[in-house]
């Protein structure tokens, strides 16, 4: 048995899904191969051989890896693919992207979003926005997987893998890359954080929206927002909590102005402990909450704002 | 320009949903069913592509039992000019979805795909990358804006970073994300015209396709349950309460 698990990175530096992704390969058993595929990313190389647990690093260093071209990293996988029982994404955008594609030209049924792994060929995962959790035998004799981050703990340091670079096969890619409009933030990454602090759209405005985000620094927290505050325009899409959004499991989640439809709570049970602010007792999220404060997040954010701060 | 779009007939969004306390599914019997959300997306792109008059024809497909001749209804109203419907009463997994309608493709030979990015009953977001992969076309998943440009779509996508745009040459398989538009209500006059619209219904069967199942599901559960929770009485409360949780002591 080995398992091939593909790194998330942003070039620069590796994403703390990766470590994530590593211990859930480790539950798997057998030999735990990374793969780094970009281009310049020697140091994101390094990092991911650093990992405990891990046997070997592959790196696929290519112009045309740049960004994250899915029928490049297709190509490339599939020339690697017949030497593992197991490749192993993470439920993101490249790892959605990706790994759906690869399984239809091996012509395996890939299980997706995993939150818990049995056995080598048995896992958990969530179905309808999380109100159902689905237990599934694969008894394919390659599985492709991908797991949500936020449900494995990150394997520690201190690893010391061989690093071997792979040779990238020229692919006539169809598809061209035209520009990256990245979020410029420096709030820590949502789908690992420890704490998320989330605003609905009940803060009214772009301009009322950074309350939230100044709570969250002041708590070392990553901003969430629901589905209707980004249509709204008051935070960028990539903050989006919820079935289609990213699924967060913090230690702490505060949801402020937020109801709490289904597809928002799909993406925030996880959280240890909820701490909802709501005018209105009867949100699904306030009746979801650990903790909830009926009032007005107008007067509430700001208190707290003031007391972190003093 | 033809553009095919794929519908699902998935529980409504909106139903509270309920697990067999046995363990073998959820409860699909007496409860409302209607279009995936997210295809609803894919259809409303396909149909103002079609008014602009960069598309000719649009034809939506759907896989299911009779019964989901009803979102191909839907579809028509929304302004597909013809559907068809793949019957079979039996659960296809993504991987025989995608093989079927690479059949399909195979026949109507579209130049654009629209689906939605995932079905809100299985949330697996494959079948357009599955497709694609198997057509070996170029794919945009997650998509937020679609333009057409010269033999080309361009493609706006959510990613985790932000947005990121794609230029893909057509044919291409484009997944709509819920940001990409607000789908049409239909209205009466329309939803009359679309049952005079035709609507092939074909048997599985006549694909010829591997369509068995790869995955077996063992059971599905509901979520646990949380623990009741506590009201906070006044700011010094909530103040305290976020202090002591933020710094990671335990509050029972």
């Amino acid at each position: 048995m080995s398992v091939l698990v593909l790194a998330d990175h942003d070039l620069a530096k590796l994403s703390d899904a990766t470590a994530r992704a590593v211990s859930a390969a480790g539950q798997l058993g057998g030999a735990v191969h990374v793969l780094v595929a970009g281009s310049g990313i020697a140091d994101v190389a390094a990092e991911a051989a650093a990992i405990a647990g891990i046997a070997k690093v592959l790196v696929a260093d290519s112009e045309t890896l740049a960004d994250a071209p899915v029928e490049a990293l297709t190509a490339l996988i599939e020339t690697l693919i017949g030497d593992y029982t197991h490749v192993l994404g993470i439920a993101g955008a490249v790892g959605r992207d990706v790994l759906p594609r690869l399984a239809a030209r091996r012509g395996i049924q890939p299980v997706t979003d995993i939150t818990t792994i049995l056995a080598p060929d048995r896992f958990v995962r969530p179905v309808y926005a999380g109100n159902a959790f689905e237990t599934v035998q694969s008894a394919q004799d390659t599985q492709i997987l991908s797991v949500r981050a936020s449900s494995f703990a990150p394997a520690g340091e201190g690893g010391a893998a061989e690093i071997v670079s792979v040779s990238v096969p020229e692919t006539a890619g169809l598809a061209r890359f035209v520009a990256a409009h990245r979020t410029e933030s420096d709030a820590p990454d949502l789908q690992t954080a420890s704490i998320v602090v989330s605003g609905g759209v009940a803060l009214g405005s772009r301009e009322n929206f950074r309350m939230i985000e100044e709570l969250a620094a002041l708590l070392g927290a990553a901003v969430g927002a629901t589905r209707a505050a980004v249509d709204a325009g008051y935070a960028p899409n990539d903050w989006q909590v919820g079935q289609t959004g990213k699924v967060v499991a913090p230690d702490l989640y505060i949801g402020i102005g937020i109801s709490g439809a289904l597809q928002h709570q799909a993406g925030m049970l996880g959280a240890k402990k909820i701490v909802a602010i709501n005018t209105d007792a009867e949100a699904p999220l306030m009746k979801l909450a650990d903790f909830a404060y009926l009032g007005d997040l107008f007067e509430a954010v700001p208190a707290l704002i003031a007391a972190l701060k003093g | 320009m033809k553009i095919l779009v794929a519908v699902k007939r998935v529980i409504d969004h909106n139903v509270r949903l309920r697990v067999r306390p046995d363990g073998s599914g959820v409860e699909t019997a007496g409860v409302r069913m209607s279009m995936n959300p997210f295809c609803k997306n894919a259809m409303e792109e396909a149909a103002r592509l079609k008014q602009a008059g960069t598309a000719d024809e649009v034809v939506a497909v759907s896989i299911g039992p009779a019964k989901a001749n009803d979102v191909l209804l839907t579809a028509l109203a929304m302004g597909a000019d013809r559907a068809i419907l793949i019957e079979t009463d039996a659960e296809v997994e993504t991987l025989g979805v995608a093989r079927l309608l690479k059949a399909v493709v195979e026949e109507e030979k579209p130049d654009l795909i629209l689906m939605g990015k995932q079905a809100v009953d299985g949330d697996n977001n494959h079948t357009g990358q599955m497709l694609a992969g198997l057509l070996d076309w170029p794919q945009a998943t997650f998509a937020s804006a679609v333009a057409i440009e010269d033999g080309s779509v361009r493609v706006m996508r959510e990613v985790d970073y932000g947005q990121s745009e794609h230029l893909l040459p057509l044919p291409a398989v484009v997944t709509a994300d819920l940001r990409l538009n607000t789908p049409r209500n239909t209205a009466l006059p329309a939803v009359m015209a679309a049952r005079k619209k035709p609507l092939a219904v074909r048997p599985v069967a006549e694909f010829g396709v591997d369509i068995a199942p790869r995955l077996v599901v063992e059971k599905v559960e509901p979520p646990p349950p949380r623990p009741e929770g506590t009201a906070l009485g006044s700011l010094d409360e909530l103040v305290l309460t976020v202090r002591t949780l933020a710094s990671g002591e335990a509050l029972s």
